[in-house]
């Protein structure tokens, strides 16, 4: 078949674009070159819903980020998206940091930032009684909050799947041909795709797709961001996210709680060399620990439960590039969506349909389109009571399968099945928790393997960590 | 609600000798809560040999040892909770558990917690690189083969040579991969010397000393690890990196009991063995709830497990008869050259010989232990040699705690 | 001869030295008889209990645990590794119950219960 609109790279961008399209009466195919959803910039980025103070006004950044923040909320809550508006401190380090927080606090306005207020150290400490006693000027912005970014993706492509998009994933884009007015997209393995529009979302591959149509007006530079994740028994330590202005040291890290009640900590902004490559080092989780402690002394970082490295997908002007692709007809470039890109991703997704409208797609609105998604979570939710009237009903919700996150065999079989499905351990991990927690899967992941193996009815050889090569077992005893 | 006279958070070696204890000294309302569908937790995995020497006076692989006291727990008729996980103790004695059957409250004369421990974790450790599949804590591995039958890898190296991390070598050895090397942070190993011997030496498995894995390598599935050695501070010495090919890496760098139901409960806990403060009951600061196992101190022989066990099945048991003596208690802390002692206080009034545990905070040639109450000598013992790996127990006779006052301290002092 | 050894008979790990002819050897730094006799047989023919696993046949993902009765030579180990791969039970299988005959001079025995 030939689809309307084939959308390239299901992050979080390429899955709320799919979403978008969903709402008209379109054909949307979304291919990703991974084994599941939400594997890039999205599931290892700082989870947090940006003020709006930070881009320059005029940038697209800017309009974005402004017109994203209150959809985002919205969005977030008809999918059940784990999220929180707790507010975010810019903090300055003595009076020679302090001439930027009102450099800040200005742009905020310009940009149409509410609610924003400059408060002393002092009281910032009434409210946050861990921060450092060196700190001594605060942009307080109550509008922001943080959001699980991987959870948002994996909602997104799943209510558009549920709306009729087709999700193939493992299908990593090697060529786009167009010929009449079909673009005819292969992949690696031969597979091809064809459709009347493309929407390149591919995050830091997004310059190379862009230059399979013709278009190279810009280069990808990415940027990996390490962080470290902490055990629940730190996530009190603050309530808001603790940001650090920029100085000569380096533009700073955040202290931040997550939506799971964990404390995350970082990023680090260095310059990498491949597009994918996102390992940690030593140097770079020693420049989180000291950073971190810079703003709230009292961290402990003993509590680590892991490290993680995230690729920012950046380029040289520093905006968003969301335009027709230059030489290249009914092709739109997403691309170039680092910070804010999370807190702007349905804005992001309305524009480029927007665009797409320009272009005469067609778009009649899908009557039957329901943009609501049920919670995974909702087990957690219920009274003890609720919880065993259901698991009358439901045995599997009972059996506990991850201790350190209570995760039950029922929430495992629904991420196994539901859309998009998990197809291997880390995908599991990603929209149940299972193995996110203090043991890291040591106790739940063989059982997970057992459950991916029984469902997919797959032997339990070819039950992967994250698909491909990952193989978790390498035979059979006996 | 439900209600339970003793109540005995998890079916391994702790719980099953602690409910046989309990329902041994009259308290038959005894029941046992366990996550797992069959009793005797970790020692179902364990299938090497070396276990109960000490306690059964013969050697057996670790699912005999569960064995043995499974049956015990089957003659007595205690009731087990199978597949169920409690998720809630209270200090009014409420055990909240779940299972496929639903959700459950009892009301429990008196909890035992005997959850064990769990491994830490690669992201605990921070090592840098990536994330590919293959590199397992060594117990998942263990899981992996000795239950389920599959192989974990071809060709693997081992952080950490606790015994877990050796047994680990061997068993990898015997179903045919390579293991590379074993690299051990300390200057010495964390495990019983014997494991070096049998494990190691007799399958030509080099052990590095003072070497931590620095980076992991592999995008899909490990590649290799760089390894390298580390100054006295543990720091990484860039100079020595070495790269080693191989697809898996096991983890044996320490086990951390699990105590998040414990904390939860508000239960106060000792910093150093991570577990609850007790008295020579096994007795944690919360009246009625009990500890033991590793889910108290890691111990390096069930055996011992076993004996702690029984002493907090029993104090369960008298707790709730009404049996136990208030009264006068000290505290017991750890002086020169030791790193913890458990109990943390005892009671003087029980009239009975407390045996005291502990371990050593550096490998020791011939060392003296003297346990003091001011300038009183409570108990002396020699030991040949001493070391971190290998927990040490001290008997106090009963008639040396009577009356005695202040605080009692265990120190040790090398004997040339 | 003369040979260091560390004795694995029991956690305790005595370092021993053993001296002299064999048929004639003197044994020092035990603690226990069973230390001895070890280490004159470490140094005359060594010897290794093997632990290993065999499929349950009837049961899905499920291994039982076997082991030698008796330790058996230790050139032989990776040879009766090999043998009790291609050993399998059908369960119900008991702690005890003996599913080779002969393996280098020692029963293959089941160590865990499946029922």
């Amino acid at each position: 078949m030939v689809y309307d609109v084939i959308v390239v790279g299901a992050g979080v961008i390429g899955g709320m674009v799919t979403r978008e399209l969903t709402k008209y009466q379109l054909n949307v195919c979304l291919l990703e070159k991974e084994s599941d959803v939400a594997c890039g910039a999205s599931k290892a980025n700082s989870g947090f819903i940006h003020g709006g103070f930070d881009p320059e006004p005029g940038t697209l950044k800017a309009k974005m980020n402004t017109a994203g923040i209150g959809k985002l909320y919205e969005t977030a809550k008809m999918l059940h998206v784990p999220h929180k508006q707790n507010g975010s401190f810019v903090c300055a380090f003595g009076s020679e940091e302090e001439p930027a927080i009102h450099e800040l606090y200005e742009r905020g306005l310009e940009n149409g930032i509410q609610g924003m207020s400059i408060i002393s150290g002092e009281e910032a400490r009434k409210m946050e009684p861990e921060l450092s006693e060196e700190i001594t000027l605060v942009l307080n912005i109550p509008s922001a909050g943080i959001i699980c970014p991987y959870e948002l993706t994996i909602a997104a492509v799943g209510n558009a799947m549920d709306n009729g998009a087709t999700l193939k994933t493992n299908f990593t884009v090697t060529q786009i041909q167009r010929a009449g007015d079909v673009y005819t997209v292969t992949g690696s393995d031969g597979q091809t795709v064809q459709g009347r529009y493309v929407v390149n979302c591919a995050g830091a591959y997004s310059d190379k797709i862009s230059a399979m149509v013709g278009d190279d007006s810009f280069t990808i530079i990415p940027r990996a961001g390490e962080y470290l994740l902490l055990d629940k028994a730190e996530g009190s330590r603050v309530t808001h996210t603790i940001f650090q202005v920029p100085s000569k040291e380096g533009k700073g890290i955040l202290v931040s709680p997550t939506v799971d009640n964990n404390l995350l900590t970082g990023p680090t902004a260095l310059r990498v060399r491949t597009s994918g490559s996102t390992e940690t080092t030593d140097d770079g989780m020693a420049i989180v620990r000291n950073l971190a402690k810079k703003s709230v002394p009292g961290v402990d970082f003993r509590q680590i439960i892991t490290s993680f490295s995230g690729v920012r997908a950046s380029v040289a002007t520093g905006d968003f590039i969301i335009e027709p692709a230059k030489g290249a007809e009914n092709f739109v470039n997403v691309a170039a969506i680092d910070s804010p890109g999370l807190t702007s991703c349905v804005a992001i997704a309305e524009y480029a349909v927007e665009i797409l409208g320009k272009m005469d797609l067609d778009l009649t609105a899908n009557p039957q389109f329901d943009g609501t998604r049920s919670d995974p979570h909702f087990i957690k939710k219920m009274s003890d009571e609720e919880k065993s009237a259901y698991i009358a009903e439901h045995p599997e919700y009972g059996r506990i399968i991850c201790r350190c996150e209570t995760v039950s065999e029922g929430e495992i079989r629904d991420a196994i099945k539901r859309n998009p499905p998990a197809s291997d351990v880390d995908g599991v991990k990603r929209r149940t928790r299972s193995g996110m927690g203090r043991c890291q899967g040591g106790f739940c992941m063989p059982y997970v393997m057992k459950l991916l193996s029984e469902v997919n009815n797959v032997p339990m050889e070819q039950v992967t960590k994250k698909g491909k090569t990952s193989d978790l077992v390498t035979g059979r005893i006996g | 609600m439900i209600k339970h006279s003793v109540v005995i958070v998890g079916g391994g070696p702790a719980g099953m000798a602690a409910a046989i204890a309990a329902y041994d000294r009259g308290v038959t309302d005894t029941v046992i809560i366990d996550r797992e569908e069959e009793l005797g937790g970790i020692l179902r995995q364990c299938i090497h040999n070396g276990f109960g020497l000490h306690k059964l006076g013969r050697e057996l692989t670790g699912p005999e040892y569960a064995d043995v006291y499974k049956k015990q727990v089957e003659e007595r008729g205690i009731k087990v909770y199978h597949t169920t996980m409690v998720t809630a103790v209270s200090p009014e004695l409420v055990v909240t558990a779940q299972s496929r059957e639903g959700l459950m409250k009892i009301q429990a004369g008196a909890v035992v917690l005997a959850m064990g421990c769990r491994e830490r974790s690669r992201g605990a450790l921070s090592v840098a690189g990536t994330r590919p599949a293959g590199v397992y804590s060594a117990g998942t591995a263990q899981k992996l083969i000795n239950c389920m039958g599959y192989t974990v890898g071809k060709k693997a190296v081992i952080l950490g040579s606790g015994d877990i991390g050796l047994i680990m070598a061997r068993r990898l050895s015997l179903e045919g991969a390579k293991v590379e090397a074993v690299c051990e942070i300390m200057p010495y190993s964390g495990g019983l010397t014997r494991n070096i011997v049998q494990c190691l030496e007799d399958y030509g498995i080099p052990l590095y000393l003072s070497h931590t894995v620095a980076e992991i390598h592999g995008t899909d599935r490990v590649e290799g690890v760089t390894i390298a050695q580390v100054d006295e501070n543990r720091r990484i010495m860039p100079e020595t990196k070495r790269y080693i090919p191989c697809d898996t890496l096991l983890l044996s760098v320490g086990l951390i009991p699990e105590n998040e139901l414990t904390r939860a409960a508000g239960i106060p806990m000792d910093p150093v063995t991570n577990g609850a403060l007790v008295d020579e009951n096994r007795q944690t600061e919360v009246p009625g709830i009990f500890a033991c196992g590793n889910v108290l101190q890691v111990h390096d022989l069930v055996d011992y497990v076993s004996d702690e066990a029984e002493i907090a099945g029993m104090g369960a048991a008298d707790f709730v008869l009404g049996k136990q003596n208030g009264g006068e208690s000290v505290s017991v802390k750890p002086g020169q050259g030791v790193r913890y002692v458990l109990p943390q206080r005892i009671n003087v009034g029980e009239e009975k010989d407390v045996p005291l545990f502990l371990r050593v905070v550096k490998p020791y040639g011939k060392v003296r232990f003297t346990v003091k109450a001011g300038e009183e000598v409570l108990a002396t013992a020699v030991r040949l040699k001493a070391a971190p790996g290998e927990m040490e127990k001290i008997v106090v006779k009963k008639e040396k705690l009577d009356g005695v006052q202040g605080e009692i301290t265990v120190s040790l002092e090398e004997i040339v | 001869m003369k040979k260091d050894l560390i004795c694995i008979v029991c956690p305790r790990g005595c370092s021993v030295t053993v001296e002299g002819e064999i048929g004639a050897l003197k044994v020092t730094g035990c603690s226990c008889t069973k230390g001895e006799q070890y280490a004159i047989e470490e140094c005359t023919h060594p010897t290794r209990t093997v632990t290993s696993i065999v499929r349950v046949s009837n049961r899905e993902d499920t291994m039982a645990s076997v082991k030698t009765s008796c330790p058996i030579p230790k050139e032989s180990i990776f040879a009766a590794m090999e043998s009790i791969r291609g050993l399998s039970v059908e369960a119900p299988v008991c702690v005890g119950d003996v599913i080779c005959k002969d393996l280098y001079g020692a029963e293959v025995v089941v160590t865990k219960e499946v029922l």
